[in-house]
């Protein structure tokens, strides 16, 4: 008669040990990273010693080597410029046109939609040989601003998508209302549509944002010059001089730069993933 | 098939907080029609679920065939049971949907197909058997689940509203069918509502729920004729029971025993009556007001009457309740008391 | 004047061509010229002998297509590509279905635990490779230091993770996988939240065990969910090359390349722009049959 309580109470161990080892694998690097930032070289290059602890005081070095001696702060300032711009520009362009795509065009507004949601399938590892010609006949070549032409090619098409759920949640009677009540078509969505739909647009910056963070490919193939780098090249390509790793700095760079992205992506991650299973689930 | 039966049983879902469930003692007969009726929140199907074994109780016993059954996993316990929603397998069709308890319970396999045949006939759904469950009618789609549930000869059937996602007409229709269905198959059945309706017409009895506490247990009848509290008195009937205070107890009486003074011959309470509002109901007319004089004046009231006399709206009428009608209930526990003598001026 | 009744106009949806132009012209005219111009420039440069550095360009014909199917590296590349993907993948839907089945109901810590399980999606491509490349260093590995003091290794003797073929392509695949099992995880999640809990609850009264409801009725209830996840988790795969580019920047002698990470060697790093672009175009393929499997599932939706 007690077996039962014995078999949820064995499934539960089981559910709590696979979440135990999953959330150390997953996420021990970055664990790694924090800890590497604080040790003093001679204790990160002892074979011998326990590499999970400290065995030496904590050290600062790493940290000012990074902020003195780099131009580390110089990529995150490129990153976050490069960021807001994209931003805004996909905003400019994703709005409207996802506002069109649901309320104007009808039945094949969503097809439309459907389109562009394939071509955010479409990899920068595909593009990015074409592109480099673009960007150098444009004369943008070794300058933050062939990203920034770049990046919304892959932010506009999901940003459409996302914005395409979201505006589709709103009831039609609250324009028609609008409408009625003496605004435009344009005015109606100006003055209704936006302000209802903040959260949806928030839920695009971020996403921009943090994509734009992400990006390895274009801007590793674009941009050459140590001081143009955003912070995702950076720090691979020029921390390492020559075949030196400077281990403890590049650790601190990698978390400092990722936990706030991270922080970012986590708070809009259910509507991220929402855009993605969009079908899926009814 | 068997008994239900249910010792101080108790569920609390956060502690420090008021019991969803607390301390229902009932048993079943066998072969009963019984149906858990209450309010949303009242504990009704929290009840069902710790019986179903789908909830752990916090305390107390349950008892199927008189063999406690706390410990039991709900495919251990004997039951079937239709959900809400019905719950059907969307991604098999209607034969699979209905073989699935045979197949997990390991039946012979040879005995499926003869088994899910002869429940589908039972319900009339031969037909759609090669049909997935988002082709069906809302009708079908209980069909199939009440089907599913008979499949294994459970000896116990638990139903959580059923009929909540039909439509009003098809609801009627359906409730007919349930009440058949058991007549003929005889299997103890428990039957989650909150509509009084089907209570009154389904129930062999009823136990009133409210904030997981047995307000009432006992046939329809009982129930209506003679609530145990102000709350099942309100709860049953519509429009509900008229409650005014008078002195150290609530008494009631319902709508429909409020009638003109005049055509009453027996001994009686007499108001005044001042009409507000009247409904025309083809057969009956609810009307609404106020009394007037004395202590009561002010006092909100329904009267519920058969056609015959014409009411104008701004009337004052000389109104009466027999006194065999009247319910008395202690003022501060809100139960019921014996009828006594009372000033009414 | 025509006769007749008058056109009424409402204000109802497609009565607006013009305002719908006007606002989605400006992004449909962007996405052409910045994904569908390239992408014409790309399939034009493989037929052609395009260089950096060079202005003259000729029509060449199959000539690239023909020299890069010679070409042992890139017949390793594909390889590799495809080997790295279906890996990763299998080990992504086992890994992450358990996962979500684990994360499903709420515990206290539940947030955090999320956020940490997801620190590896969130968090840059190329910063948490570098991450794993200190701790697959030849020397200082992590990894080794615990096999050493398991005694599975005498130390000075010990692997090389990123620096023997077959242990760089495992390598390379268990970061895919770090990376890609939670988006994969939140993906079945949501998938799972989705199933009424009604459902696993009517199977467990209907008689079937842990076992039975998750493969008769859970996995197929999720199944276009696990599909999404595994399109997706497909393309960043099968399309990545941050995480080959660091690890291994295709190494030990070619064992790591795969087609992206080939086609950036060849045409940027080699400056032979026409061969990259014809080693890209190779991931067109997998690219078309992906999109054609979610229009699919997408019409299937609409259907249902």
């Amino acid at each position: 008669m007690m077996k039962t309580g014995f078999r949820e109470h064995g499934s539960r161990i089981t559910k709590g040990l696979v979440l135990f080892i999953s959330t150390v694998l997953l996420a021990f690097p970055f664990y790694w990273m924090l800890i590497a930032t604080f040790k003093q070289n001679l204790d990160l290059y002892t074979v011998e010693n326990n590499p999970f602890i400290l065995n030496a005081k904590p050290t600062l070095d790493h940290l000012r080597l990074l902020f003195n001696e780099t131009r580390y702060v110089r990529w995150l300032g490129n990153t976050a410029l490069v960021g807001v711009i994209v931003v805004v520009i996909t905003l400019l362009l994703a709005i409207p046109a996802a506002y069109a795509l649901t309320r104007l065009a009808g039945r094949w507004g969503q097809r439309l939609g459907i389109g562009i949601f394939l071509t955010y399938l479409v990899p920068p590892t595909l593009l990015f040989i074409p592109l480099s010609r673009v960007v150098a006949l444009l004369g943008l070549q070794d300058t933050i601003w062939s990203v920034v032409l770049v990046y919304p090619s892959f932010t506009v098409p999901f940003s459409i998508w996302l914005l395409m759920a979201f505006f589709k949640s709103i009831p039609r009677e609250l324009e028609d209302a609008a409408m009625v009540d003496g605004l435009t078509r344009f005015g109606a969505f100006v003055k209704m549509v936006i302000p209802i739909s903040i959260s949806g647009i928030l839920t695009v910056v971020i996403f921009t944002f943090t994509l734009v963070t992400q990006e390895f490919v274009y801007a590793l193939t674009f941009i050459s010059p140590e001081s143009q780098q955003m912070v995702g090249v950076g720090i691979p390509i020029f921390l390492v001089r020559g075949d030196v790793y400077f281990w403890g700095s590049l650790m601190a760079a990698c978390l400092i730069a990722s936990l706030p992205i991270a922080f970012l992506y986590n708070l809009f991650l259910d509507r991220f993933i929402a855009g993605f299973t969009v079908g899926a689930i009814k | 098939m068997a008994v239900v039966e249910t010792r101080n049983l108790t569920k609390v879902f956060k502690q420090g907080e008021l019991g969803a469930v607390n301390n229902v003692n009932l048993k079943t007969r066998e072969g009963e029609f019984l149906v858990f009726l209450g309010p949303s929140g009242s504990g009704k199907t929290t009840l069902l679920r710790m019986i179903a074994g789908l909830e752990m109780p916090t305390a107390g016993e349950i008892l199927i065939g008189d063999q406690v059954v706390n410990h039991l996993a709900p495919r251990e316990r004997r039951i079937a049971m239709v959900f809400q929603s019905y719950a059907l397998y969307p991604h098999l069709s209607v034969y699979k949907n209905i073989a699935f308890p045979l197949k997990a319970q390991k039946v012979k396999k040879e005995l499926h197909k003869e088994k899910v045949e002869w429940a589908a006939s039972l319900l009339g759904i031969s037909s759609l058997l090669h049909r997935k469950p988002r082709e069906l009618s809302g009708g079908e789609r209980q069909r199939v689940a009440l089907a599913r549930a008979i499949v294994r000869e459970p000896s116990v059937f638990l139903l959580d509203e059923p009929l909540s996602n039909l439509d009003a007409k098809l609801r009627l229709s359906a409730r007919e069918e349930l009440e058949r269905f058991h007549r003929r198959i005889g299997t103890t059945t428990i039957y989650v509502t909150h509509d009084q309706v089907e209570a009154m017409a389904m129930g062999d009895r009823i136990v009133v729920l409210n904030k997981g506490v047995v307000h009432h247990f006992g046939t329809p009848k009982e129930v209506y004729d003679e609530p145990a509290d102000t709350f099942v008195a309100t709860f049953l009937g519509s429009p509900p029971m008229n409650l005014i205070e008078n002195g150290d107890v609530i008494v009631g009486f319902r709508p429909e025993h409020f009638r003109l003074s005049e055509t009453l011959d027996e001994a009686k309470v007499t108001f005044k009556f001042h009409v507000e509002n009247v409904e025309y109901l083809g057969a009956e007319y609810i009307l609404s007001g106020s009394l007037l004089g004395g202590r009561f004046e002010g006092k909100e009231v329904i009267a519920r009457l058969l056609l015959g006399h014409a009411y104008e709206p701004g009337t004052t009428y000389e109104f009466a309740v027999p006194e065999r009608h009247l319910k008395f209930f202690d003022r501060s526990t809100e139960k019921r008391v014996e009828a006594r003598a009372l000033t009414w001026q | 004047m025509a006769i007749g009744a008058p056109k009424i106009k409402s204000i109802g949806a497609a009565q607006s061509p013009l305002l719908g132009a006007a606002m989605f012209g400006p992004a449909v005219l962007y996405i052409v010229l910045v994904i569908g111009a390239p992408f014409v420039l790309a399939v034009f440069y493989a037929f052609s002998d395009a260089r950096i550095g060079s202005s003259g360009l000729h029509f060449v014909g199959l000539e690239n297509f023909r020299s890069i199917l010679q070409s042992p590296s890139f017949r390793t590349a594909l390889k590799n590509s495809i080997v790295f993907t279906v890996c990763a993948q299998a080990i992504v839907v086992v890994c992450s279905g358990t996962l979500s089945i684990a994360l499903e109901k709420p515990f206290r810590g539940r947030g955090l635990v999320r956020f940490l399980i997801l620190l590896p999606w969130v968090a840059p491509v190329s910063l948490g490779s570098i991450g794993w490349k200190w701790i697959l260093d030849s020397i200082y590995s992590v990894i080794t230091w615990v096999l050493v003091w398991l005694h599975f290794f005498k130390p000075y003797n010990t692997p090389m993770w990123l620096g023997e073929p077959h242990l760089a392509m495992a390598s390379v695949i268990l970061v895919h996988c770090w990376r890609l099992i939670p988006f994969s995880t939140v993906v079945m999640l949501a998938g799972r939240t989705a199933i009424p809990k009604e459902i696993p609850e009517a199977a467990a009264i209907d008689g079937a065990g842990f076992w039975r409801t998750l493969f008769q009725i859970n996995l197929p209830m999720m199944l276009p969910i696990i599909n999404v996840a595994v399109l997706f988790g497909t393309i960043f795969t099968f399309t990545d090359m941050t995480v080959v580019y660091i690890l291994t920047a295709g190494g030990p002698f070619d064992s790591t390349q795969t087609l992206p990470s080939l086609a950036f060697a060849t045409g940027i790093q080699g400056s032979d722009l026409a061969a990259g672009a014809a080693i890209s175009l190779f991931l067109v393929p997998v690219l078309v049959l992906i999109a054609y499997l979610m229009l699919r599932m997408a019409h299937r939706a609409e259907v249902v």
